[in-house]
């Protein structure tokens, strides 16, 4: 019988067939924590008795959220992480390495893996073929003492990706002003913010050579948004040159799609239909398209996060600004996803142009997304993000506006001060 | 178990930064003080109204967002018995039952802020009081209920020492 990816991934851990609905116990390959979750883990695991886990090298901390510390209180739970992290052989990531998701995809997570981690968008480790998935503290702490965890077997919603994006073409990476992000936005607008819940995406069809692995992490990344347990995509040779740049091909195996698999739903997108999309306050799935936006203007841009904060995206947007001006009033906030990215970035020039253009540059990690810190807004602001969420209150104040679209939205938004479609640019 | 307590309404889509919002992320190792803005950006002013045993009575979707468990662990902190809802996000659902909040599903929609509710947890039945009426509850999987019966999931493991109890 034929197997959705998800069915693959657990049978092949569970050591038997699993249907959708089977409850399952499987070996985690990677368990994670952040700053604002891993100080309840840490506590969690040492209620089980426990102080330390069960594979240290396989579990890994990483202070992103709040980074650096804002506050002493955060200071603090940083350095209860760290002193657990030492004493207990964990790996951790600290202060300017960058987001968790995407070091778990730069340096950690491959084809076939489970992967928990106690942060709702672990999932953008599917883009890698990994059945990868957000938990709470407890789930992660058992994770970590036990090497184990517990899953349902999720029924699947097949996307069917067809067409190219409108520009594909060689210069794809640095022309495209319509994205994986238009893609994401378009589908959660179609599926509704609980439209995927307790189920997988899975990600498959002729438009899926389009998308290079960056794109891919975006839109698994936003899998979430439409209340998915994880969006995954096969392991192709598009895989195997991403691990390969992070000088581990060795990692890489294939994983494919099978053509007999059962989907519970499937919904076909035509790529070359796509337009740049914005999601309005206060959700996620309450998406239209940039156009029919013009005139919202807004008082500050966030190019950044874990789902748009790669080099590639900073590319484009470097590419829109160059010779261009951050319009009067208007905060360009830039904040790269990983140390190595900010690193290449620095090197192609791309950070030069955002900050000649008048951007601000944070140090790598989550930024102003989580509302802690560094871009919290003032009642009444509204602010165009290339993040995840738009929940009110997500950016630290209940009485803000958040807009979420593509880097290429962000950046044309940036230089004329109010929503814009990159198309319609002189 | 028998529960018994006053409703209080939210809608559709009540998200973790609802109820636990980044603003207060320093609070995160402080529960207790966390608790007291519980909902604060859904209902200000509801962590003082509400009594120990009441219910929280929400829409579709509850709990959807990031996965800081913190979120129902300071609903539970602030005495509510149960969150009944339409539906819920999932790693809210699952980080409930971790934290020994019971989450329930329901057709909501005849309930009002005020009625007094009768919630049967083992026999899995809501009660309308004050209307008179009776809900059908969406049965949780058998682990859940395990785990939720021995008080979390670190409670659930310590007793039986290990998840393979779960198979």
């Amino acid at each position: 019988m034929g197997q959705t990816l998800a069915e693959k991934i657990l049978s092949r851990k569970a050591g038997y067939d699993v249907r959708p609905g089977d409850i399952v116990v499987v070996d985690v390959d990677w368990a994670y924590a952040q700053d604002g979750t891993a100080p309840l883990t840490i506590r969690e695991l040492q209620g089980l008795g426990v102080d330390g886990a069960a594979k240290p090298e396989r579990s890994i901390f990483f202070i992103d959220h709040a980074s650096p510390s804002p506050r002493q209180e955060l200071s603090n739970d940083h350095l209860f992480i760290r002193q657990f992290a030492r004493r207990t052989g964990s790996r951790i990531h600290d202060v300017g390495d960058g987001i968790c998701h995407q070091l778990a995809a730069e340096r950690y997570v491959r084809p076939w893996d489970v992967v928990i981690g106690a942060d709702s968008h672990t999932c953008m480790g599917g883009a890698l073929g990994a059945f990868a998935t957000g938990m709470g503290s407890t789930d992660v702490a058992v994770g970590m003492a036990l090497g184990k965890t517990w899953l349902r077997v999720p029924e699947t919603i097949g996307v069917r990706l067809v067409g190219r994006f409108p520009g594909w073409g060689d210069n794809r990476e640095t022309t495209a002003y319509i994205s994986a992000k238009d893609l994401v936005l378009y589908l959660i607008g179609r599926l509704g913010a609980d439209g995927a819940a307790y189920q997988a995406l899975e990600f498959f069809g002729p438009g899926l050579e389009a998308l290079t692995i960056p794109e891919r992490l975006t839109v698994a990344n936003m899998s979430v948004e439409a209340g998915a347990k994880v969006g995954l995509f096969p392991s192709d040779k598009k895989t195997r040159e991403y691990l390969k740049g992070q000088d581990r091909e060795v990692d890489w195996l294939a994983l494919e799609e099978d053509p007999e698999a059962r989907y519970a739903r499937l919904a076909e997108i035509d790529l070359s239909r796509l337009e740049p999309m914005v999601a309005r306050p206060h959700m996620v799935d309450n998406v239209a398209s940039a156009r029919t936006l013009k005139g919202i203007r807004v008082n500050q841009v966030f190019l950044g996060s874990c789902t748009n904060g790669r080099l590639e995206d900073l590319a484009l947007a470097a590419q829109i600004l160059q010779g261009r001006r951050v319009a009067r009033g208007v905060r360009l906030v830039v904040g790269p996803a990983s140390r190595k990215v900010l690193l290449e970035a620095m090197d192609r020039g791309y950070i030069k142009t955002l900050v000649e253009a008048g951007a601000t540059v944070l140090s790598p990690g989550c930024g102003p997304c989580v509302g802690v810190h560094a871009g919290i807004l003032g009642d009444g602001e509204v602010s165009l993000n290339t993040s995840n969420r738009n929940f009110q209150g997500r950016m630290g104040n209940p009485k803000g506006e958040i807009y979420l679209a593509s880097p290429a939205v962000a950046a044309a938004t940036a230089v004329t001060g109010e929503i814009t479609d990159p198309r319609d640019m002189e | 178990m028998i529960l018994e307590g006053k409703a209080w309404r939210f809608g559709d889509g009540i998200t973790t930064d609802h109820i636990a919002p980044g603003r207060l992320y320093h609070l995160r190792s402080n529960l207790s003080e966390l608790a007291k803005h519980v909902l604060e950006d859904a209902d200000p002013g509801f962590a003082s109204k509400v009594r120990p045993g009441d219910f929280i009575v929400a829409g579709s979707n509850f709990g959807q967002g990031s996965s800081r468990e913190h979120a129902p662990r300071i609903i539970r902190m602030a005495g509510v018995g149960a969150v009944l809802a339409q539906s819920f996000a999932r790693i809210f659902f699952r980080n409930a039952i971790n934290v020994g909040l019971p989450v329930i599903t329901c057709r909501t929609d005849k309930i009002e802020e005020g009625d007094l509710l009768r919630v049967d947890l083992a026999g899995g039945k809501v009660y309308d009081v004050t209307k008179g009426f009776e809900l059908e509850v969406g049965r949780l999987p058998e682990i859940m209920i395990r785990i939720l019966q021995d008080g979390g999931l670190v409670e659930h493991i310590k007793r039986h020492g290990g998840l393979q109890v779960l198979m």
